[in-house]
């Protein structure tokens, strides 16, 4: 059982989280940032295993992970 | 719940100028780990290049100095003569070591000079607008090389880590690559090796990162990593080509 946190003023929709996770837990969102950035979001909730995976490729240091 | 992963102290709450999916990211990621894993944030000097990090003393919070183009090893050189006890490592892209600063760079490595290079290989000048560099893949379509790199002309990708590898004063040199989760931790382990090697007075250390760029190589930030392990590896094999001290 895991929790991730996104901090969407830091996400810059790469996609590269919602790559890697094994658990289909992220997704595009339509709702964008202060600059105009579609962020991702959390959708799969209960499916986070907390591996942390989506954490360590992000390139902005957007991701939490709580376990 | 307990927070098993998060920001590390060294790397600023900020907003960075690079395009999403940016190797730069990932990588600034990694130093600031290993130094607070280090316990050596206190006393790291970094050296900031000439590229698209150069803004990176707005993202790391340390003490940085700025180097002109191709010169931090130089720069680090000055800094780490002043107070050995420092420890000082250079940020560098393609262009900034392996093009207008290759003389420096290997005079440093020859020297033997006691500091770290963190080299970030994304076969591209990104800063100024995806030219060709020294480490351009064969083939590969540049601004400057519109019909792909055509090695007759422009000559082949320059192999920095195996290169100064056979250097006396190199005592780590190793390539690494951003391009999935098994490979980001192994990078992790170089750099800190590579810091390491700096804080054990062995010499000269390099850590090659094969890095996106996702803009100029036009491609998205999945493919560009799918780039790296099916095309980039193939020019640029990974491994370490020398470690002093290791039988
Ligand atoms: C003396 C000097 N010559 C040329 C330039 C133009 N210039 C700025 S960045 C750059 C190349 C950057 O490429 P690289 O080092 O690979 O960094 P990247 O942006 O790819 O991370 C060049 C040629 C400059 N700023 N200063
Ligand atoms: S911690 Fe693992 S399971 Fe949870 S969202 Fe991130 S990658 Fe997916
Ligand atoms: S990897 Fe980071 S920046 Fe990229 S979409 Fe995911 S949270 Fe956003
Ligand atoms: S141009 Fe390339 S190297 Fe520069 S910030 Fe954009 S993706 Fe990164
Ligand atoms: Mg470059």
């Amino acid at each position: 059982m895991g929790k991730v946190v996104i901090n969407s003023a830091r996400c810059k929709g790469c996609g590269l989280c919602i790559e890697v996770c094994p658990k289909n837990v992220l997704v595009p969102s339509s709702k964008n940032n202060h600059l105009g950035i579609y962020v991702v979001e959390v959708k799969n909730k209960e499916e986070c295993i907390g591996c942390s995976r989506c954490a360590i490729i992000c390139p902005d240091a957007a991701i939490e992970v709580y376990r | 719940m307990k927070k098993v992963f998060g920001r590390t102290r060294t790397l600023r709450d900020t907003h960075t100028h690079y395009c999403p999916g940016c190797g730069h990211g990932i990588a600034h990621r990694l130093v600031a780990e290993v130094i607070d894993e280090l316990g050596i944030r206190e006393r790291t000097i970094g050296v900031a290049p000439i590229g698209c990090a150069v803004l990176a003393y707005y993202y790391w919070d340390l003490d940085i100095c700025e180097a002109p183009h191709g010169r931090p090893p130089a720069v680090a050189t000055g800094m780490k003569s002043v107070n050995p006890k420092n420890i000082v490592f250079t940020y560098q892209g393609d262009g900034d070591l392996a093009a207008i600063g290759f003389n420096e760079t290997i005079h440093t490595a020859n020297r033997g000079e006691n500091i770290t290079v963190i080299f970030i290989n994304n076969a591209v000048y990104g800063m100024t607008g995806g030219q060709m560099a020294p480490t351009t893949l064969c083939g590969q379509v540049t601004a400057t090389t519109p019909s792909g790199r055509n090695v007759k002309r422009y000559g082949h990708p320059i192999h920095v880590a195996e290169l100064l590898a056979n250097l006396p004063g190199v005592s780590f040199s190793s390539r690494v690559a951003l391009s999935d989760i098994p490979n980001i931790m192994k990078t992790k382990q170089a750099i800190k090796k590579a810091f390491q090697v700096q804080m054990d007075g062995k010499g000269f250390s390099i850590v090659e990162i094969l890095s996106p760029c996702p803009t100029y190589w036009r491609k998205t930030p999945v493919e560009s990593l799918k780039f790296i392990k099916e095309k980039m590896v193939k020019t640029f094999p990974l491994g370490v080509f020398k470690e002093c001290g290791k039988k």
